[in-house]
């Protein structure tokens, strides 16, 4: 049966900003059905507040509305577009909760919008939990003993029955935000105040604890005759207790009979019929007792996920491309398996190989936060990696991260700790209690003599994978002998199995105690001909021939499949571009975005494009983007293997973030053909000496600065430059360990914290400008040639890190003069730098001086953002400019003044590590941003909170309590405030002021001076907005609570002055005007 | 060591024996204890494409049969410690306690590629280091092919006997068709039958006499059963005479249910013809639709002869199909009582879906017609 005919256009739903636990497989899966669905003829109309997406390019859908995904405003896109469908199950939790708020809202049924996917009760089935206990009930499957809460009261007297230690699950939230496991009476009182704090509908469940058991996932796919097949099995190497965002995972299930894995297979097909999913993809997740093998059903997501990503890039299956297809009218045997082409969407995919996902964690940036794995997700990103075993994929995974491993264990033989903590005792904590680095504390307590049975006992992790990693920590003593023999001891047979083991040549060097580079174990290796070989994903374990190069490298074998040997485009063609690998905290998304726009441009250029990259979320490593898709660590070793194989005519590094940039040298000097800008210049632009020395020539100003590589010369650059001052290590990305320091002993407690600086590796010590504006440029170039693609004003003042800052394009104060000014010298630089592709420099503005803060000759993270304030996609452009093209041929339009305001402002994952503080500062905390469109700055502004999750109010109550500084400057604001009629709140030294100028401020006591107190005020919720700006010196204690208060209450809380003024100017334009929504093909109508 | 000449070497386990065997590709993830098991694997050598095999280890419990029928066993990575509650020994003990050879450490994908692209041929397992390839190759080449032999013969019960257990392992699905309905007998002829094919019909409330594969259909209309039974085997259909003339008289007088060889042989009583396919079907993830509902299964499967659809004359009539190479895998007399499957629908391993065939059996039985 063909499509239906009755629909013509469909509304997409996005994911908004990436979160933790919503991270860029949205974009992924959007991309998939928006491309599935107007090859097939539909009119697609899409809303996301999030510009760094590729759905959101305006060639993606007919109409797209880059606006607050809230159901007020999709609402007003119903009434604007009439769709005559909408389809909520590929933008995560966000887009599916605001589908259901339409329908509660009668939205859907005034307009008469069909909800296509999943039906409101399906829905509703699946993500109430007692709805959801009773329907697996119904059908014969175990849930773990639970009951619900609306209330502290209820939630006690469901602990009578369930007794502790008791795991809380919040309703209605995504990653399992608030939930966690209680051992005690007060974690329990705190979890599920908090999980009723943040619940959509105040709900908890209290339920058994089952932690220990074995977790899976199967990946279900429906069609509407009800053919259900399984996509992928997923076994959690990480028991029961750990979120499985937090989990390491493996595909397919390795410790399963089929006995019990097709009474999975049942109790899944029979959950997604019950549920009532007509079409589409969902997850459902098990426990299983290792004990008994009782099968516990946790739950079940109508929806496609993060794991629906996982799954498609382990098995080569498209679950978002066919759920899109299906709902739509499809049915899975009419649809096509996009790798084989010969055989049909409607079967099993097969794997021959191992998949294992690693995640990544942020908790270097909150280092107050509990950095315990729990029921709630934590993790930023994830690797993947294939292997042909287990072991060959964790080592990949391992090195894949980017955390400083080179596989399981640097250092053959060694711990990974101190030596004296090498000893059962000291390890077992470690193991039972789950952190980012338990992985490190198996193989230590193996080194340590600890038994598979007391690792199993304290960790729980499955005796199967003890044993696969027992055999690497054997392998490392056989390693340690042979190079103790030198380099010749190394055979090519004994190569040969440590490769296939999954080492690292990285690995191997470092056997030879530091005597013997990365780079002569390479070449050793090859000189003896142990080389990788590709193998292809190809969902059937090879029963049918493949014609997606889909590839990952094994050392299994000598049967190569990359089939580049008899293709038709010389190898001249082939251009390498190094995605960003795992996401993190300054790395995400947005260089995603650059790698796909390089990746489309050099194919339009009819280039045979090949992408490397190990992330499995992103919408790079779908097959379709790129011709060749190399699932691999982006490491030396990795990256160079594929040059050797492939000989490509070009290797960009430049759109991968910090990730590729860190590599470029080693892979310039290793032979591997960098285009655009020169590995010598990235350096200029990162080495501190020959960078002042750079813009000293070209007349541009720093603020005065200094390097230090010992505690001394740090005190001696500092005092020269006078404090504060802003310092940092260099050589990396998101702001990392930056700090504002405003006396000498600050100076000496950041350098008791980061010891880490050399000769090498020094210290950067910066004048720290006060109160200055902070700008934001990115240009392109051709290496003659300049233009500006945008210019971006920063909200907050300069030292709040630019990742972490509010801006607007164009800038909304800056003068003309000033303006001008910047564009000039970025040009300047970009000339001198002699830059080919992109550069962001990032500059400050104090009165009417100039001042640069740094330049990065590459992709930066406001690319997509800016490409979408300004029509014009950079980063395609800049790709055709690395590859010979001039700025003239490629047609860039330099549009400095847009007519109409984006302000982009960014999101943060407070709410997910309980009691960190807000308080922003040059070390960038953001996960990801939105992007709010209006033609005036307050509108955008305005937008751009609310896309973020500050719902700005309309009346009541304002908190205000500002630093002594700020104290003259905030009477006009408030002043402002008070004339559209909020209520004014401060305590003493700020109401004081507000009196003094004749403003009307009810006074309320600090946290010490007795109660009710302004906290009391905040967790009452009888406050509508903070404004609150921190004394920089030392961070109050107040303060800090009210910030944190206001996270966990959903309070909007401005932190700086410049943010309160434009916050209050939103305000006014917003209450002046209810908001009103326009696509963005509209606003790049109005661009000629 | 292939018949084309190929050579690989690997690591030795399970039993120190050599082993010539007609090599095919099984992609099925879990199960192979099931299918070490499986007499229709006689004279074949399995290659299990999941590169891991034996981490959930072996248990009396998944026994398809009571021993194992297959010539060797390769695979990507044998597992040395198995990790899971119901397990009563490793996979290595387990085959050198039956007597079979295995390798690990071999490149399963190439051998896979190699079987797909140049179709089925014979291995030889050997741990002898000192032969020369050329000997190797002479050893594999004088091998008896698949085809030669009637395999049946070999794995055939030798006396009939009554099969009483339904679904015992607390790890089975429920059965196909509730019990309490009449009691009914069935002759079922053991060709290689999978013990989870017996337990299924028990499962359905059904008396099961398992008879061997030679036994006339006299002797079968002696019992006065309801219904018969053909099951699964290994080999040739073609080869099988004996059962395809019992097979002729029986689908006039009863109700008959085929599987597997049982479906070949059944397609060859209707007239048609059977074919050699390049590698078959093995493993647990084919498609199969219904040609009648428009559904789709997913099936367990283990074949490498078809039944040729051409070939079919007018009185059948093709049930299912295989969605991927549209070969037959169903069929049903157009006004007897008989049916018959490619797959198998009694899992083991593999997916459940197909269970309800069972009970379209019992409902045969009792007059309802298909």
């Amino acid at each position: 049966m063909p499509r239906r005919q009755d629909l013509k256009s469909i509304l997409i739903l996005g994911s908004g900003p990436i979160v933790i636990g919503q991270a860029c497989e949205f974009d992924y899966s959007g991309v998939q059905a928006c491309k599935a669905l107007r090859a097939d003829g539909f009119r697609i109309v899409l809303i996301n507040s999030n510009p760094a997406t590729i759905m959101t390019d305006p060639e993606m859908a007919d109409r797209t509305y880059i606006e607050p995904i809230t159901a007020d405003v999709v609402a007003k896109i119903i009434e604007q577009e009439r769709p005559d469908a909408i389809l909520p199950t590929l933008g995560g939790q966000t887009a599916l909760n605001c589908a259901m708020q339409l329908h509660d809202m009668g939205v859907l049924e005034k307009f008469q919008v069909e909800m296509i996917g999943a039906r409101p009760a399906s829905i509703q089935k699946a993500e109430g939990r007692l709805e959801f206990r009773d329907a697996m009930e119904k059908i014969g499957l175990a849930c773990a003993r639970s009951r619900l809460a609306y209330s502290m009261d209820e939630a006690r007297k469901a602990l009578d029955e369930i007794g502790l230690p008791a795991v809380i699950r919040p309703g209605f939230t995504m990653g399992g935000s608030g939930g966690g496991i209680a051992y005690n009476l007060q974690e329990f009182e705190e979890i599920c105040a908090r999980g009723l704090q943040l619940s959509l509908n105040s709900e908890v469940l209290v339920e058994e604890s089952i932690a220990g058991w074995k977790e899976y996932e199967l990946e279900v796919v429906r069609d509407k005759n009800d053919n259900v097949i399984i996509v992928c099995s997923i076994e959690n190497f990480d028991p029961m207790g750990v979120h499985t965002g937090d989990s390491i995972t493996v595909a397919p299930a390795q410790t399963l009979s089929d006995r019990e894995y097709q009474l999975m297979r049942d109790a899944a097909i029979a959950c997604i019929r019950e549920i009532g999913v007509d079409t589409g993809g969902s997850n459902v997740q098990f426990a299983i007792n290792p004990k008994d093998g009782r099968m516990i059903v946790i739950e079940m997501n109508p929806r496609v996920s993060r794991s629906s990503a996982l799954a498609s890039k382990a098995t080569g299956f498209p679950i978002a491309k066919i759920a899109a297809k299906l709902a739509v009218g499809y049915t899975l045997d009419e649809l096509d398996n996009d790798i084989t082409k010969t055989t049909k969407a409607c079967f099993e995919p097969t794997i021959d190989y191992c998949v294992v996902k690693f995640p990544r964690w942020a908790f270097e940036k909150f280092p107050t936060a509990d950095s315990v794995l729990t029921t709630q997700m934590k993790s930023v990103g994830e690797v993947m990696a294939i292997g042909r075993t287990f072991n060959e994929a964790m080592q990949k995974a391992l090195r894949g991260l980017e955390t400083g491993r080179n596989g399981f264990g640097n250092v053959p033989g060694m711990p990974h700790c101190k030596p004296e903590d090498c000893n059962a005792e000291a390890v077992r904590p470690h193991l039972a209690t789950p952190r980012a680095d338990r992985i490190d504390w198996v193989r230590t307590a193996m080194l340590a003599g600890m038994s598979n049975e007391e690792i199993h006992d304290t960790s729980r992790i499955d005796p199967w994978f003890l044993d696969q990693l027992r055999t690497l920590v054997a392998h490392e003593q056989a390693i340690v002998a042979a190079c103790g023999k030198g380099m010749q001891a190394l055979t090519a047979g004994f190569l040969r199995k440590t490769k296939q083991l999954g080492f690292s040549d990285r690995q191997i060097a470092a056997a030879f105690a530091g005597k013997v580079s990365e780079w002569t174990v390479r070449e050793h290796r090859k000189k003896l001909g142990v080389v990788p070989v590709y193998k292809r994903v190809d969902t059937c374990a090879a029963e049918y021939p493949s014609h997606t190069p889909y590839l990952y490298s094994t050392y299994d074998g000598t049967e190569d499949e990359a089939g580049v040997d008899g293709m038709a485009g010389a190898p001249k063609q082939r251009v390498i571009v190094l995605g960003g690998g795992p996401n993190r905290i300054g790395q995400g998304i947005e260089f995603d975005y650059c790698c796909v726009h390089a990746a489309l441009a050099l194919r339009e250029l009819g280039h045979e494009t090949v992408m490397i990259n190990s992330n499995p979320e992103t919408v790079s490593t779908d097959f379709d983007t790129s011709d060749m898709l190399f699932f691999e660590p982006l490491t030396h070793e990795d990256v160079m293997n594929v040059v050797d194989r492939i000989s490509p005519r070009g290797v960009i590094v430049q759109f991968g973030g910090q990730t590729p940039l860190n590599l470029a040298r080693g892979l310039m000097e290793h032979g591997a053909p960098l285009v655009g800008t020169s590995v010598d210049s990235i350096d200029a632009a990162e080495d501190r000496a020959l960078f002042s020395k750079l813009i000293e020539e070209l007349g541009i100003d720093q603020p005065p600065n200094g390097m230090a590589a010992s505690a001394d010369q740090a005190i001696a650059a500092a005092e020269r430059i006078g404090y504060p001052v802003l310092v940092r290590p260099s050589f990396v990305l998101g702001g990392r360990a930056m700090e504002v320091v405003y006396d000498r002993a600050g100076l000496h407690s950041y350098m008791e914290r980061h010891r880490a600086f050399s000769q090498e590796r020094p210290l950067l010590v910066d004048k720290f400008l006060d109160a200055a504006i902070e700008v934001d440029v990115d240009a392109i170039a051709d290496g003659e040639n300049v233009v500006i693609g945008g210019i971006m004003e920063h909200i907050e003042e300069a030292g709040i890190h630019s990742g972490d800052s509010s801006c607007s394009l164009p800038p909304y104060s800056l003068s003309d003069a000033l303006r001008d000014e910047i564009a000039e010298k970025t040009r300047r630089l970009a000339k001198a730098l002699k830059v080919i592709g992109l550069m962001n420099v990032q500059w400050a503005v104090r009165g009417t001086k100039v001042y640069i803060l740094e330049a990065n000759p590459r992709a930066s993270r406001t690319v997509p953002f800016v490409s979408k304030a300004i029509g014009q996609p950079l980063a395609k452009m800049a790709a055709r400019l690395m590859l010979g093209e001039t700025l003239a041929q490629v047609g860039v339009v330099e549009r400095l003044e847009p007519p109409f305001f984006s302000v982009k402002a960014p999101v943060f994952p407070f709410n997910k590590f309980h009691g960190v503080d807000t308080i922003l500062g040059p070390e960038m905390k953001s996960t990801g941003e939105v992007m709010g469109v209006d033609a005036r700055f307050g509108t955008a502004f305005a937008k751009a909170m609310v896309g973020a999750g500050n719902a700005l109010p309309r009346d009541g109550k304002v908190f205000v309590s500002v630093r002594d500084e700020d104290k003259r400057l905030i009477v006009p604001l408030i002043d402002r405030l008070h004339a559209l009629g909020f209520e004014i709140v401060a305590t003493g030294g700020t109401a004081r002021t507000l009196q003094t100028a004749g403003i009307l401020v009810q006074r309320v006591m600090k946290i010490h001076e007795g109660r009710p107190h302004v906290l009391d005020l905040v967790v009452n919720r009888e406050v509508r907005l903070i404004i609150n700006t921190p004394s920089g010196r030392r961070e109050r204690s107040d303060d800090r609570l009210i910030r944190s208060a206001a996270v966990n209450h959903r309070i909007p809380c401005i932190t700086t002055l410049s943010a309160a003024s434009a916050t209050i100017q939103g305000m006014e334009a917003w209450l002046k005007k209810p908001l009103s929504v326009t696509p963005l093909q509209q606003y790049h109508g109005q661009l000629t | 060591m292939l018949e084309d000449g190929t050579v690989l070497v690997g690591r030795g386990f399970g039993a120190a024996a050599d082993s010539v065997g007609e090599l095919v590709f099984n992609t099925s993830m879990t199960g192979y204890q099931e299918i070490l098991t499986d007499p229709s694997y006689r004279g074949q050598t399995v290659l299990l494409t999941q590169p891991h095999i034996g981490n959930y280890g072996v248990t009396q419990e998944d026994e398809e049969s009571p021993k194992l029928w297959l010539s060797g066993l390769v695979v990507r990575e044998a597992c040395e410690h198995a990790s899971n509650f119901r397990s009563a020994m490793e996979l290595s003990d387990y085959l050198a306690q039956h007597g079979v050879p295995g390798i690990d450490g071999v490149d399963t994908r190439m051998l896979t590629r190699a079987v797909r692209d140049r179709g089925e041929q014979r291995i030889l397992i050997t741990r002898d280091t000192t032969i020369s390839d050329a000997q190797l190759v002479d050893k594999v080449r004088k091998a008896p092919k698949v085809a030669d032999v009637d395999h049946v013969l070999k794995v055939t019960t030798q006396q009939p006997y009554e099969w009483k257990k339904g679904y015992e392992s607390p790890f089975s699905p429920p059965a196909p068709v509730k019990a309490g309905g009449k009691r009914r007998t069935i002759v079922a002829y053991d060709f290689g039958a999978k013990r989870n094919i017996l337990r299924s019909l028990a499962a359905c409330g059904l008396d099961v006499i398992v008879v061997p594969a030679t036994t006339p259909a006299a002797a079968v209309l002696e019992r006065k059963p309801d219904g018969v039974f053909l099951s699964n085997g290994p080999g040739d259909p073609a080869i099988c005479r004996y059962a395809i003339d019992a097979a002729k008289v029986l689908v006039k007088k009863l109700p008959v249910f085929g599987i597997c060889l049982g479906h070949q042989i059944l397609g060859h009583v209707f007239g048609g013809k059977t074919y050699k396919m390049k590698f078959g079907h093995h493993g647990g993830n084919q498609p199969v639709i219904d040609l009648t509902t428009g559904k789709v299964e997913i099936t367990s499967q283990n074949h490498s002869y078809a039944v040729d659809p051409q070939s079919l004359p007018d009185g059948a009539v093709m049930t299912h199909k295989n969605l991927n190479d549209n070969t037959c895998e169903g069929l049903r007399h157009k006004e007897l009582p008989v049916f018959s499957v490619q797959y198998h629908p009694e899992a083991a391993p593999g997916p459940h879906d197909a269970l309800y065939l069972f009970k379209r059996f019992v409902e045969l039985l009792d007059g309802v017609t298909v």
